[in-house]
Parts: structure tokens; sequence; C-alpha cells
């Protein structure tokens, strides 16, 4: 029973960095813009977190430093896309590898440094209960926040007035510019939004997940997160279910080798990689429905006529 | 204050050439920026970084030595993203062209003859190309997309590389250090000046520049190559095949970037280490940008960019500047190409808001 405890809080902890930052991520799609640099969104998040948390010994203040770093990087992605209308496709990579080589630069007198942890913050009474309570009622505030975020987004892009614009924008800029509708002004707030997800899934791997600053910690979850979109069809909903899938494989690989299975650790560490490659040829070998809730203008520019 | 955009009717020639020396020139002034607000002289900073290197025959060397690789990649990749293909997992074709390379060095270390190192360089490509096809196929057969696809098989071929060299591979008399065996005479990438350390590799880059210079410019494949890029659908009416574009593109930078790989480690390194790369791969798609997808511009950019290298290393040893500088200073620079790229199509006014609401 206890094993099974601690595999359940394991997998919450791989789990919630990518719920995070696909939150964003999908926001940003649905507003018809694709951001391929949540990667490195998320590690400028990450290391602006781990390097404020630090110098002021409050986690909470880090958590406000890794939102503002994940904004910054995505203002700087919006100004190229939107006001000047570049290649979304490349702008993303450029972003990506931007992050990793300031966030290697920011971070390299914090390696080896241990960080501040985000301590966790237990529901009283729910806490008790067996198996599942210290796993889904003792984590820490992120973990929350991310549940709290995913009911919010569904309810926001579905249910609100504002939400219906920012997929009216993705689906037809055209249109809804003709409508008057600001189409850039609400795809920068919907990728400043992605912004502040990714930097919040970034502060989780420095200030929760390992507490420490290693060079490239986030290692491809930003990308996984990308294809959890995809996966979840452009539904928050069904984005519960691909980020916990996938925190399950990557979790896998560490009880694995405590059991001592003989699998080479290489072949366990690549299983979350394998495994987005497979579900995205899953979710895409059926064109029509891969594309039903596919936002129509997600990566075409928009320039206003005047 | 906003910024406005007007289309011009033709994209400005002029801009498509000044764009990237535009970029250049704000990334070394975002450099002086930075190296000054990290209490250096920003003047003898980029002299160090920049001008340095080109003074003295050794780092000359150098530079070539780490300009191929980067060469050789971005004009594999300048086939994929003129025809729309977003390969960015050339980091794990390379890997794995470096892997298939050196089973002959590897596995059978006993047999030295003239043929190893072509032989070597031929299966580095079929290596490259066969992992290139992977995400090409994906795409092709089951509507994958191909830039997740492709990057995440490069953290798979990192960690095959990591295996190896860690298990079947390792070095018997090598006290335990995750190496491979040291290649034999026989399997290392011959010297183009004796005693130095510029390889073959440099005109393997310069031989890809020139064909895929004619490619582009003087074969129906070039010219579908841009088609299929620019309208998708005036190429289908053309008759040509997406899909097997598609392949095609992905095979032959996938090969270009395994032929990188293998004399990258028969060549500098000498034998199979965990890390093999830092991180050419995605720097060749930096060097692809900022040479504008032509195979002229890519040799100029690509030793640009191997500067940045250089310049970062030697800015480490003599200033104590982070080395890490130099991958922040790529980051910037395909930022700024970017945003000057707005450029070549767009007239670009910046208009008073106050002015903007009297209309």
């Amino acid at each position: 029973m206890e094993i099974l405890e601690a595999i359940l809080i394991t997998i919450v902890t791989a789990s919630t960095p990518l719920l995070l930052a696909a939150l964003g991520e999908l926001v940003v799609e649905r507003s018809g813009v694709l951001n391929l640099g949540v990667e490195g969104m998320m590690i400028m998040g990450a290391v602006c977190a781990f390097a404020v948390s630090l110098t002021t010994g409050n986690p909470y203040l880090g958590l406000v430093a890794g939102m503002l770093g994940g904004v910054v990087m995505s203002i700087l992605f919006g100004f190229l896309t939107l006001t000047l209308v570049s290649n979304q496709v490349a702008t993303g990579l450029a972003l990506t590898l931007l992050g990793l080589g300031l966030s290697g630069m920011v971070g390299e007198g914090f390696v080896g440094t241990p960080g501040v942890k985000l301590a966790p913050l237990p529901i009283p009474g729910l806490v008790e209960l067996p198996v599942i309570g210290r796993a889904l009622f003792g984590q820490d505030p992120l973990f929350y926040l991310s549940v709290v975020l995913t009911i919010g987004t569904t309810w926001f892009l579905f249910k609100s007035r504002a939400g219906l614009i920012v997929r009216a924008v993705g689906e037809n800029h055209g249109s809804a510019h003709a409508l008057g509708y600001s189409v850039i002004k609400v795809r920068y707030l919907a990728v400043m939004f992605g912004g502040l997800c990714a930097g919040l899934a970034g502060a989780y791997l420095s200030l929760v997940y390992t507490s420490l600053w290693i060079e490239n910690m986030t290692a491809g979850r930003g990308w996984i997160a990308l294809a959890l979109v995809v996966f979840a069809s452009w539904l928050p909903k069904r984005l519960i279910i691909g980020a916990y899938l996938f925190g399950t494989v990557s979790i896998l690989q560490f009880h694995a080798q405590g059991a001592g299975i003989g699998i080479p650790s290489q072949l366990l560490s690549a299983l979350p990689y394998l495994a987005t490659i497979l579900a995205l040829v899953f979710i895409s070998r059926n064109r029509a429905v891969a594309r039903a809730n596919t936002p129509a203008c997600l990566g075409l520019a928009f320039v206003p006529d005047r | 204050m906003q910024i406005e955009l007007q289309k011009r009717a033709l994209p400005s020639s002029l801009m498509t050439w000044l764009s990237p020396a535009l970029a250049i020139t704000l990334t070394v002034l975002t450099g002086a920026l930075m190296f000054g607000m990290l209490g250096f002289n920003p003047a003898q900073a980029l002299y160090v970084y920049f001008i340095a290197p080109l003074l003295d025959s050794w780092s000359l060397q150098e530079l070539v030595v780490k300009a191929a690789p980067l060469v050789l990649i971005g004009v594999g990749l300048s086939i994929c993203y003129r025809s729309n293909n977003w390969n960015i997992g050339a980091e794990g074709q390379f890997t794995m062209g470096a892997i298939l390379g050196s089973i002959l060095p590897v596995v059978f270390y006993q047999w030295e003859s003239p043929l190893t190192f072509p032989l070597m360089v031929a299966l580095g490509a079929l290596g490259g190309a066969l992992f290139g096809a992977i995400p090409a196929l994906l795409k092709n057969k089951f509507g994958a997309n191909e830039i997740l696809t492709s990057l995440m098989l490069t953290y798979v071929a990192l960690l095959t590389l990591d295996y190896l060299v860690r298990g079947p591979w390792k070095n018997p008399e090598g006290f335990n250090f995750p190496e491979s065996r040291l290649f034999s005479d026989a399997a290392l990438a011959p010297s183009l000046i004796a005693d130095s350390r510029m390889h073959i590799g440099a005109l393997f880059a310069v031989i890809a520049v020139i064909a895929i210079f004619i490619l582009f410019s003087r074969t129906l494949k070039g010219f579908e190559i841009r088609v299929l890029g620019a309208t998708p659908r005036a190429g289908n009416f053309a008759g040509f095949s997406k899909e097997r574009m598609i392949l095609f593109a992905f095979m032959t930078s996938g090969a270009l970037a395994g032929i990188a790989g293998i004399i990258e480690v028969a060549g500098p390194i000498g034998q199979l280490t965990p890390t093999i790369s830092p991180g050419y791969g995605f720097t060749a798609i930096i060097v692809a940008f900022l040479g504008r997808l032509n195979p002229i511009g890519i040799l100029f950019a690509g030793l640009l960019l191997a500067l940045s290298y250089l310049g970062g290393e030697a800015a480490q040893i003599e200033l104590g500047i982070s080395e890490k500088t130099s991958k922040a200073f790529q980051g910037i620079l395909l930022f700024y190409i970017l945003a000057c790229d707005t450029l070549i199509h767009y007239h670009v006014k910046f208009v008073s808001s106050k002015k903007k609401e009297a209309v």
C-alpha cells in the first residue's frame, strides 16, 4: 500500500508541469497561434524562479519571478510573430534556443546549489484518506492551481464570451476582425497566458520537482506539452488524461530501476519520447478526427487591412 | 507609438541581403550591452570574442573544423525548410550517423584498409538518412507532426549513444570510462594539410554546398522543392508528389547530418563519447536561416556561427566570461534575423497612437 501511495505521489509531481505548460499552449493555439517555444519559456521560468527564491529565501517570490520570466519570453515571441508577422514555427524554435542559451548563462552560478523548496500545503482531513490522500490532498499549491486552472480554462473557453472571442479569432481571424475584434490584441493576451503557464511549469520543476538548478532541466517537457495539446485535440479536459498518462510513463523508469528490473536505464529514459511519438501517430492516424478541433487559423499570420 | 506594416508589392531584394547584416550588427550591439552589464569592458570582450580568433592560424583552422558540420547540416536543412518540411531533429540524425558509421572502427576494429574511412562515411550517411526517414514516413502515413516527432527522436538517438558507450561498445581497455575504443588510423578522417586539425570534413562541406547549389538552381528537383514549399496546391497541379518530397527532403538532410556526425567522431574526437556535439544540429537551424536558405549564404553563416563557438571558448579562457554566452548569442541572433526579415516583405512604419485616433 505504501509503495502504491509513493508511486501515486510521484506521478502527480511528474504530471503537473506537463499539464500546466500544455494548458497555456492550448489557449495560445485556440487563438490561432502556434508557439513552439514552450521549452524556452519553461526553462526561463525555471531559472528565474530558482534564482529569485534562492536569493530572497521566499519560494512564492520565486513563483512570481518564474511567471514573469515566462511572460517576458512570450511577449518577445508575440512581438515577432504578431507585430512583425515573422514565421511562427521559426520564431518558436528561436525562442527555445534563446531560452536554453540565456538560462544556461543566468543559471551557471547556481549549478549544484540546493534551492528553496516550495512546501506542500496539505488539506486538513482529506490528506488522511487512505492511498490517494497524500497524492491528491497533500501536494504543493501549484498542483491545486493546475486543477483549478484546467477547470477554469474549460469554463473560459466554452462558457464565457471572452473565450468565444478567443476561439473565433483562432477559427477565422478575417471574420473576427471584420466583426470588430482586435485579433492582434486577443492573440497577445493568449500568448502571454501561455508564457505565464509555461513559466509556472518551469518554476514547478526548479521549486518542487527537484529544487535544484540543472542546465536543460526541462529535458524536452515543453515539447511533450506541445504534443499533448495535439493529443488532447485542443480540449482541456482531455489534457488531464494525456498529462497524467505521460507523467506515469516518465516516472515509471525510476520505479522500474528501484525494483531492479534489468532493462537499460537509457531505454526507460527514452520511453516518454517514444510514447509521445506513438501518441502523435495514434491521434493523427484518423485525419478527420485529428482535424475536427484544430483551430483553422493555427499558425497563419494576420495583418489587419488599413 | 504603434508599428504598422504595409505589404511590399514585391519582396525587396536589397533587404534580402541587408537583413542578415542588420541582424548581425544588432546582435553585436546587444552583446556589447550584455558584456557591459556583466561588468566587462565591452570593446575588449567583443575583440576577444569576434576578432582575435581570426588572427592566428591555429584558430582559423579550428574555425574551419567547427564550421564544417554546421555547413553540412545547414545546407541539408535548407532543402527541408524551402520545401516547408520542419526537420528540427538534425542533432539526432547527426548522432545516428555517428553511431552507424562507428560500427566499423568499434565492432570490426581489426579490419583496417583504405576502404575503412570511405565505408564509414557511407554508413554514416545511411544512418542519418534512415533516421531522418522516420519522421517523414510518420508524416506521410499517419499525418503525425514532423516537428515533434523529429525532435523526440533526437532524444532517442542521444540515449542510444549513451547506452552504447556505457554498455556494449565501452572500451575494454578504457579503465571503465564511458568511451568506445580509439579509432584506428585507417578509420580517422584524413587531414587536409599535414599535421593540422583541419580534416576532410571541410572538403565535404564545400562539395555539399556546390551540389545543393546546383540542385536548387539547375535541376527540376530544385524547382519542385521551391514550388511545393511556396504553393503546395500549384505543386500538386504540376504533378509533384508532396509525399515523395517529404521523404526526399528528410532523407537528404538526414544523410548530410549523418555524414557530419561520422566525420566529427572520426576527425576531432577520434572515438565515440557520450557527448559528440556541442549542439551542432540545433545551431545549424540558425545557420540555415542566417544563410537565407541559400547554400552559398549558408557557407558564410556556418563560418560566423563557428566563430561564436570559438569566441565563446576564447572569452572564457581570457576574460572568464562564461562559455554559455555563445549559446545565448546564437539565440539572440536568430531572433534578430527573423525580426529583420519582416523588412523584406513589408514597409514598417511607426505611427504615434494619438495621430491614429485623430484619423
